[in-house]
């Protein structure tokens, strides 16, 4: 009987806990899209900002985002792959590997803000790249190199062992055996780590807090060394800063939404690619 | 020639593999080379022990005790609110859940371990704040108590799903024998499934505080950022990360406050570098225990 009774005691507090966590992550949605929804439209998505900030769209913003994001991608893909190559395909079990390693897993952990320290004090001063979104992305990029190599290299591991057999008894060096055989194979799953570390990249804010990100600009920046609006920071700095505490409330809703809306989406459809494919293995 | 080629690949292959390694020396030295010398300066006990941070006053005081003890209390708060929220519905996932249910509800976690700091910040400074200041009736709703809840609720899916993955790991035939010496699912789940992931998920704990400690909009949005040293949940505080957001843009490039701020930075990074080694020492042993290799 008592045995029972805790049974239930205990089923019903665990149950009590996902409730709860579903019950608070539900509600940010639900309070963002439902306000957010209110301000959203056509001129909200495409305009720029008018009347200090209290009236017209966030297009800037969103186009800042989407540079930073793609900019991050182009710095930290190639890296990542050839690095999560050469820990599954090459690495001999050494020393120096588990130094890189740990050095991996140690970069993942490192606060956002200490990258945007980092950035300010190498690309912005030392190379001299300004507040631009070039350092912006330069910072970023190092800051999902982490998550991009353990992508890559789970779904270079998830290659089975024959392939690699296969093509090097037909005669292909090591090399062509990764090119032609095993990347291709390997590469759904890369995709699915590159855009899950995309919805990472477009929410960041404090990294480009002082690398790449300002307030207003009067329109689309113009080259790779201006500043740039974005949509993380464009919600804070509406909230901080600025007269029209009221209107400037209204529309950070309006960004909040795009971008969870963005973030969401783009993670749902890694997610959602991801099983597929795992399935398509299994099989 | 195939074999020069293919030497030259791998030496390529090799090269860029050290990237991650050269970042985090350079993010190490930059931090040291930026911030030692507010050591020399203020001198290192008065920095770290310092009771008062007035960085543009004159003359300026550059104490950090009040943003430390700030970024411990809203760990710690946020540590109490996602670790029985967290491994609960990762049991709960594990254990309760059909598979159907499961198959829907992991993929909902992770997808919200997504959502971006800043709408955290901002959902709390719009709506938990003044509710707070409502519900409790307090003077002001930005409080150490709202960037705990904030941020607790932020970690909450991190901790489930590394827990979740701790769980899934002990092996099938721990529940086997648990059940077939007559333990009922609970005891089971207590006293064998529990105990055997329980290093497994001693890592998500901490990952979840060395994310909650490196936080930065959340707690920036919702804290106050009253530089004070805090005596209880509801009054206003200012943690380290929050200092370097807000200060930095007003800092002057070389000038003391500016070096103070790398060197909270440096603070930071040490501490969430050891919250790191001892998650990856854990899981390694964890591994180990299960006969799960490498």
């Amino acid at each position: 009987m008592k045995k029972q009774l805790s049974q239930n005691m205990g089923f019903g507090f665990l149950f009590l806990c996902i409730g709860t966590a579903l019950f608070f992550l539900g509600s940010i949605i639900y309070f963002i899209a439902i306000r957010g929804f209110r301000i959203l439209s056509w001129d909200f998505i495409t305009q720029v900002p008018r009347e200090a900030m209290t009236a017209g769209g966030v297009a800037p913003a969103i186009v800042g985002t989407l540079y930073l994001t793609m900019g991050a991608i182009i710095v930290a893909l190639p890296l990542g792959v050839a690095c999560a190559i050469y820990l599954t395909e090459y690495s001999p079990k050494s020393f120096v590997v588990n130094i890189i390693r740990m050095s991996i897993n140690n970069l993942a952990g490192v606060p956002s803000v200490v990258f945007g320290l980092f950035g300010l004090a190498i690309f912005v001063k030392l190379f001299g790249f300004g507040v631009s979104i070039l350092a912006g992305c330069c910072t970023l990029g190092i800051l999902v190199l982490p998550q991009i190599i353990s992508a890559s290299q789970e779904a270079l591991l998830a290659v089975p062992q024959s392939y690699r057999e296969a093509s090097l008894a037909l005669g292909a060096t090591h090399w062509q055996t990764i090119r032609s055989t095993v990347l291709p194979a390997a590469l759904p799953g890369i995709l699915t780590g590159v855009i899950l570390s995309i919805g990472r990249v477009a929410g960041e804010t404090a990294p480009i807090l002082f690398t790449a990100a300002t307030f207003y600009t009067r329109g689309y920046p113009s080259s790779i060394f201006s500043e740039v609006m974005a949509l993380p920071y464009h919600i804070y700095a509406l909230m901080t800063e600025g007269t029209h505490p009221q209107e400037q409330t209204q529309i950070a809703y309006g960004c909040a939404l795009i971008l969870l809306a963005l973030v969401l989406a783009i993670s749902a459809a890694a997610i959602i690619i991801r099983q597929r494919h795992r399935k398509s293995y299994e099989q | 020639m195939y074999r020069i080629k293919e030497k030259i690949y791998k030496g390529i292959f090799s090269f860029l593999a050290f990237a991650s390694l050269i970042f985090l020396v350079g993010i190490t030295t930059t931090l040291f080379l930026e911030g030692l010398p507010v050591f020399k300066e203020v001198g290192f006990f008065d920095f770290i022990f310092g009771k008062s941070w007035y960085p543009t006053y004159e003359p300026p005081e550059f104490g950090i005790l009040p943003l430390i003890l700030g970024s411990l209390w809203v760990t710690f708060g946020a540590v109490l609110f996602c670790v029985p929220i967290g491994v609960g519905s990762a049991l709960f996932i594990n254990e309760l859940a059909s598979k159907r249910v499961k198959a829907v509800l992991k993929p909902i976690i992770e997808i919200l371990a997504g959502i971006p700091s800043i709408v955290y910040g901002f959902f709390g400074m719009v709506i938990v704040a003044p509710f707070i200041q409502r519900l409790l009736g307090l003077p002001v709703g930005l409080t150490a108590f709202t960037g705990s809840l904030m941020l607790g609720i932020m970690a909450t899916p991190t901790v489930c799903s590394i827990s979740e993955d701790a769980l899934s790991f002990v092996p099938r035939s721990f529940r086997e024998a648990s059940l077939a010496v007559g333990a009922n699912r609970w005891q089971t789940l207590t006293k064998v499934i529990f105990p055997a992931a329980a290093s497994g998920i001693s890592t998500s704990i901490i990952l979840g505080m060395s994310r909650a400690v490196g936080e930065t909009m959340t707690v920036l949005m919702v804290t106050g950022g009253a530089a004070v040293i805090p005596h209880t949940f509801f009054q206003p505080v200012r943690p380290m990360t929050s200092t370097i957001a807000a200060e930095m843009g007003e800092a002057v490039m070389g000038g003391t406050h500016y070096n103070s701020l790398f060197a909270i930075g440096l603070i930071l990074f040490l501490i969430t570098l050891v919250f790191n080694v001892i998650a990856e020492l854990i899981s390694r042993r964890f591994r180990k225990k299960l006969g799960l290799g490498r």
